[in-house]
């Protein structure tokens, strides 16, 4: 057997980083395909009939508003759990982490709200499938979210604390659900 | 890690001496529970080869209903069902497992890694992947598929679709970052093997692919158990989610096959790849097939309409040819530098030699269907030709995808030896190459030539001069079914057998041949360090070198 000079076995570089943008990109994609349908079904419809929404229905504009804003307090906190943990701030770092779980809990919570409040049925046609297809993503990759800020603060709690690259991954997964949600916020609850 | 951990003493105690049963079953259940990539690797080409034999199976099937157009020999309720599990079989159950396992296990390999990034999501990719196959055989045994009767299975087929899109993403992301962050010391990006290549294209491609079909799906499946009103039934699954079982979208699955001739090239010819550049950028061109299933333009139309190129009409017949090209030519393109290269590699001269290995046979046989259906797909998408909505398309997608499965045998053979230490038998496995690439030829050509005579896809015509062409494409499938059959049965035999071929049996030059056969648990004992894009090769020049100065010096 021939043999290659040996050395220490290198650690892995940046993987969590790596493996969470490359997620990021399979999540825009889904979105963007999503919403691509969705705009061009709205174009079909409104072509057809003149309208997209259907009669009755009106989208609660304050809880989806709401939505957004707390998006930035997600990213800052996200962030707020990096800043701290490269300080070696363990408390801060975990209550950022907290905060940010808090947060994308409330999100879920106002998108709940807000199926309540449009009172549509996923049978009520073209528009009811695609809105509780799409926005049902969302909270899908939101609880996805809430999982893995759930994993990062228990790895750190348990003493993980030089792992940064967790919270900095972390950090990148909510900044991409922000740019995610915004896309759904502009395209379904304003254009609508 | 293995969770199971063998243990002779508990092993001897629990089965009361007899071992070898026990070791069997250990082994058995840590299948079930390993993150070892080899494992996974080993899983999915299980899983492919069984996918394999069911499609070429019910491609049999759907041939001897073709034997006569106007009579059905099986019960005509079933026939939508054959026609459905023929297109998620070669795509879903066939080429997309089989390049998904050589990715798995031997690209860490290749790397000098121990151990796949994520392995146990590259693991739970196989699970979800193999679940989604067992849900759509469920689904069609249930009256479901793009035109099944029954409701409920229509929606299991679309869920069961999504799970494998979902399954396979999680896998080729566990690739794609073991490339990333995984690598030898000292091997850069331009160092990585044209394989380890060519599992990064695929992977990136699938990535960006398979997320644009589960949200497609994911319309389909809340429209069509709900309301059915926006995407057009059971009708519309095809229309909606149709491109990723067609051409160009399925050359992007087939980049590992691509990939394993330019790897297999230096190995046989005993030289350094040259221009490597070229190569990468060969095959990175073959994924801008991913570009079509990105934006769901799985045909690029040439109307070309009047077919007198007048100088008024230019513009338009600039406008035409632009993206027709850059969707069905690019890739082919790609195909063609990878070829320049491998040509380059083989041209005679100092130091070239010519040491066969079956793999090469396999690969070069299985790479040439490959173009010939990426070839065919440019004549399918010229509207003048009429060949839309004929057998010219099922043909251009079994060139494909019977193409990679050979190439991707290929691999096997190549690689068989670091994943369970023997190797196939070359004298009997040779042949099988031949066999296939002519069951390939017989079971897609005559189709070419029926979907020029206007056969429509499907099982039914009328014109009875289709009927050769029809007999040939059966005896072309059938000749596939023996080949693959018979390399399962070697590989079975081979799997049992005690011989082993040496650490490094085909004189390779990547440092996946620097560790014992098969390779241990975590793949390297010590990491090695890569100076160049060949490290072993230089070893062994340098070694004959010395040999050579050595006896020099004596005389």
């Amino acid at each position: 057997m021939h043999v290659l000079p040996a050395a220490p076995a290198p650690a892995p570089q940046r993987q969590m980083l790596v493996g969470v943008s490359l997620a990021v990109v399979a999540m825009v994609m889904l979105t963007g395909s999503m919403l691509a349908v969705w705009a061009l079904q709205r174009r079909e419809a409104i072509d057809t009939t003149g309208t997209w929404l259907p009669d009755g229905v009106t989208v609660p504009e304050v809880p989806t508003n709401v939505m957004l804003i707390a998006f930035i307090g997600i990213c800052v906190f996200g962030q707020w759990a990096v800043w701290s943990a490269k300080r070696n701030d363990r408390p801060h770092a975990v209550l950022a982490l907290g905060c940010t779980a808090l947060v994308a809990l409330l999100v879920i919570n106002a998108q709940a709200f807000v199926y309540y409040r449009m009172g549509l049925g996923v049978a009520d046609g073209t528009y009811a499938a695609m809105f509780y297809a799409a926005t049902g993503m969302f909270v899908v990759l939101m609880i996805a979210g809430v999982v893995f800020t759930t994993v990062a603060a228990f790895r750190y709690i348990g003493g993980r604390s030089g792992d940064q690259e967790i919270l900095v991954s972390h950090a990148i997964y909510w900044y991409a659900m922000s740019a995610i949600y915004a896309a759904i916020w502009f395209l379904v609850y304003v254009t609508k | 890690m293995t969770t199971i951990e063998r243990s002779p003493e508990t092993v001897e105690v629990a089965t009361g001496g007899d071992r070898d049963d026990a070791i069997a079953l250990e082994e058995v259940a840590g299948a079930f529970t390993s993150t070892d990539h080899k494992v996974t690797g080993r899983l999915y080409l299980a899983g492919g080869l069984l996918g394999l034999v069911s499609t070429v199976i019910v491609n049999v099937l759907i041939a001897v209903e073709r034997l006569d157009g106007a009579d059905t020999v099986l019960d005509v309720e079933v026939l939508p069902q054959l026609v459905d599990a023929q297109l998620v079989g070669l795509v879903f159950a066939t080429l997309l497992p089989f390049s998904m396992a050589a990715c798995v296990f031997a690209v860490p390999l290749q790397l000098g890694a121990r151990s796949i990034a994520f392995p146990r999501l590259a693991s739970t990719g196989f699970w979800m992947w193999f679940g989604g196959l067992v849900l759509i055989t469920i689904a069609l045994i249930g009256n479901g598929g793009t035109l099944g009767g029954d409701g409920d299975a229509v929606d299991l087929f679309i869920a069961a679709l999504g799970l494998m899109a979902v399954g396979l993403t999680a896998s080729a992301g566990a690739v794609a970052t073991t490339i990333f962050t995984t690598r030898a010391p000292g091997m850069t990006m331009r160092r990585i093997p044209p394989f380890s290549w060519s599992a990064l294209v695929f992977s990136l491609g699938l990535i960006l692919v398979m997320p644009v079909l589960v949200g497609t799906l994911a319309y389909l499946f809340v429209d069509h158990r709900n309301s059915r009103t926006g995407f057009g039934g059971n009708e519309g699954i095809f229309v909606w989610a149709g491109w990723v079982v067609t051409q160009p979208v399925t050359f992007l699955f087939a980049i590992p096959a691509i990939g394993m001739l330019a790897e297999l090239a230096p190995v046989v010819f005993g030289r350094r790849t040259p221009v490597r550049g070229a190569l990468f950028g060969g095959l990175a061109l073959i994924g801008v097939a991913a570009l079509a299933g990105v934006t769901q333009q799985n045909i690029q139309n040439l109307p070309w309409a009047g077919s007198d190129l007048n100088v008024d009409d230019l513009e338009t017949k600039v406008r035409d040819l632009v993206p027709f090209l850059l969707f069905n030519a690019l890739p082919i393109l790609g195909v063609l530098l990878v070829l320049a290269v491998v040509l380059q590699t083989a041209r005679p001269g100092e130091g070239t030699r010519f040491r066969f290995a079956p793999a090469i046979l396999f690969a070069f046989l299985g790479f040439g269907m490959i173009l010939v259906g990426m070839l065919g797909n440019i004549l399918h998408a010229a509207d003048d030709l009429a060949l839309q909505g004929t057998v010219f398309e099922e043909a251009t997608l079994i060139y494909v995808v019977y193409g990679a499965a050979l190439a991707l045998m290929g691999a096997v053979l190549h690689w068989a030896p670091k994943l369970w230490g023997p190797t196939l038998d070359a004298g009997k496995v040779t042949p099988l190459a031949l066999l296939g690439v002519t069951g390939t030829i017989l079971a897609a050509f005559p189709m070419y030539i029926a979907g020029f005579l206007d056969q429509p896809g499907g099982v039914s015509y009328l014109d009875d001069d289709l009927v050769l062409w029809n007999i040939i494409a059966l005896v072309g499938h059938v000749l596939m079914a023996f080949t693959v059959l018979g390399f399962v049965g070697l590989l079975l035999i081979s799997r049992r057998s005690d011989d082993s071929v040496g650490d490094d049996p085909w004189d390779a030059q990547t440092i996946e041949w620097t560790t014992t056969s098969p390779a241990p648990r975590d793949n390297f004992v010590d990491v090695p360090v890569v100076h160049s894009a060949e490290p072993l090769l230089d070893i062994k020049t340098a070694a004959t070198s010395n040999a050579a100065s050595n006896d020099g010096s004596t005389a």
